[in-house]
């Protein structure tokens, strides 16, 4: 539920910028929103700054990124003062990411089993036995069939639904208050992204965790988030109800929706997107 | 043999390895198109969908054992294809990043399918293919780093197009593009199918995108055929099998309840 009065994340005036041989280049510009125990949707096309502005609120830009905001806060701790050693301590423990494809995100010279097991002794600090058996209960929390098997699976053995699964199993470990979740299942089938949706939707209402969930992919965020900002050229152009999606009312959000195409359509040509100069000023 | 056919493929199966540790990739797969119409195969990861566009393509891996028969317009597609067959189907392929050469120009990667197929006036012929995938000719000599996913595909699509095929295979064709572009791309196929009476096949994971290129198409799972429906049963929500059914319903979204059952 959304506990607008005590928000979990403020975000006030974010600027992302990147050192270019071609100059400065804005990737995120003055985004501001907040964050309550609730699920949280990005959606832009290619470049308009939605994975930039998650890997900025950890820290993750690439060397040549620059960041600044008014505000940015997370719960009790300023991320803006914060040292490397406190953002470290953040980062897995209190907020997680996962990203678009397992199968760079897993160790690939580390059995899955060995590295859920070493998540749980980081992050939970208990014994070796205790570990193991907690990774197997989590392995089947994640709906595994047959756990035993891929725990002691490779990564390579795995399919990208079943590595999904196993990401998920991992940034559940420490029980993070935040999830960040960048593209987690673009690069899975529809009927498998279903079910590790799923997963992920049961996981954060028994923890009562938040989620912001970045993806290009704005009618599956309505379905699956609360509310979705909708960016373009690193600006927020509008924040939706998942529920009105189809009463918005930017230009860009109204042309985005209705350049897909339909199952239930009738074959005509498709509109196609216009875009305004305005809309990036 | 009915001249309205254009692709017409029957018993066919595809196994990669021998003895019993082959996988059969392609179990048993028969449909037809029109000519001029355009067919979708659908399908998950690993339903076998690619593997029958390039038993078509003819650019199955040597290990591939194909059986069955696939005929083009009546004339058999076999292992070995005379040239004069060759130009008559092309593909695009899904990935505009890889599937032009880095370090070759607009012009080389335009003007080579027409040298092979020996084929006069190249010249105009490149700017004639820009022209109709909607390209200007300041595009011929650049490389294909300097343009946007969406112009690479409008290229890969002028290169199948410039040596005059029938039929186009098209393999998710816009998946590795924005929506924006997407509804660009499929706009600009649909008008050159109509413009040059071309047949497609298509390839996708993606439903609604069958939906609005194609008039009939079949559901794929496991290497097999679970269904053959035209395009009308689709938009209706009307499909029979309950692969089928699953499968559009996956494709609205997120849905708790609709993961429940599955």
């Amino acid at each position: 539920m959304v506990e607008r009065r005590d928000p979990l994340l403020i975000v006030d005036g974010l600027n992302v910028t990147f050192d270019t041989p071609h100059g400065a280049v804005a990737a995120v510009r003055d985004v501001s929103f907040t964050l309550g125990r609730e699920k949280l949707g990005i959606v832009g096309e290619s470049g308009s700054g939605k994975s930039q502005t998650g890997r900025a609120l950890l820290g993750l830009l690439a060397r040549n990124g620059r960041m600044s905001a008014r505000q940015l806060s997370f719960d009790d701790v300023d991320l803006l003062r914060a040292g490397e050693a406190e953002r470290h301590a953040l980062r897995g423990r209190r907020i997680s990411m996962i990203l678009q494809d397992p199968k760079f995100s897993l160790n690939p010279v580390m059995t899955v089993g060995e590295q859920i097991v070493e998540a749980f002794r980081v992050h939970a600090g208990v014994s070796r036995r205790e570990a193991r058996d907690r990774a197997l209960a989590m392995l089947e929390a994640v709906r595994i069939r047959e756990p035993r098997y891929v725990f002691d699976a490779w990564p390579h053995e795995i399919s990208g639904g079943m590595g999904q699964r196993v990401m998920i199993a991992m940034m559940m470990v420490p029980e993070p208050d935040l999830i960040i979740a960048d593209e987690p299942t673009s690069a899975l089938d529809v009927t498998v992204q279903l079910q590790v949706l799923a997963l992920l939707d049961d996981m954060l209402a028994r923890r009562g965790a938040a989620l912001i969930f970045i993806s290009h992919d704005l009618n599956l965020v309505a379905s699956f988030c609360d509310r979705v900002l909708v960016m373009y050229a690193g600006r927020v152009v509008e924040t939706l109800g998942a529920a009105e999606l189809h009463g918005a009312r930017h230009p860009y959000t109204r042309g985005l929706l209705a350049c897909q195409p339909r199952v239930d359509g009738d074959g005509a040509d498709l509109p196609t997107l216009h875009r305004d100069p305005a809309w990036a000023r | 043999m009915n001249p309205a056919v254009s692709v017409e493929v029957t018993g066919l199966q595809v196994a990669f390895g021998r003895g019993r540790r082959a996988f059969r990739a392609v179990r048993n797969a028969g449909f037809s198109v029109e000519a001029g119409g355009s067919f979708g195969l659908v399908g998950e990861s690993g339903s076998g969908k690619t593997t029958v566009l390039r038993a078509l393509a003819g650019v199955l891996p040597p290990t591939a054992q194909v059986r069955g028969r696939m005929r083009m317009h009546g004339e058999s597609l076999g292992a070995i294809r005379p040239r004069a067959l060759r130009r008559r189907m092309q593909m695009v392929f899904q990935d505009p990043y890889g599937s032009l050469h880095p370090r070759h120009t607009v012009d080389r990667i335009l003007g080579e399918p027409a040298r092979v197929h020996g084929l006069d006036s190249i010249d105009s012929r490149i700017d004639e293919a820009l022209a109709g995938v909607g390209l200007d000719a300041s595009f011929r000599f650049r490389y294909p780093h300097q343009l946007s996913g969406g112009q690479r595909q409008r290229v890969a699509i002028a290169r199948a197009l410039i040596i005059e095929p029938d039929v186009v295979l098209l393999d998710e064709p816009t998946s590795a593009l924005d929506v924006s572009v997407q509804a660009e791309i499929l706009n600009l196929l649909q008008r050159l199918r109509r413009e040059r009476t071309l047949t497609f096949v298509l390839v996708s994971h993606d439903l609604a995108v069958v939906s609005h290129m194609a008039e009939a198409l079949v559901v794929m799972r496991a290497g097999e055929i679970v269904e053959t429906l035209d395009v009308a049963a689709l938009r209706t929500a009307a499909p029979q099998h309950p692969y089928s059914r699953h499968l559009l319903r996956a494709s609205r979204g997120y849905d708790r309840a609709a993961a429940s059952e599955f």
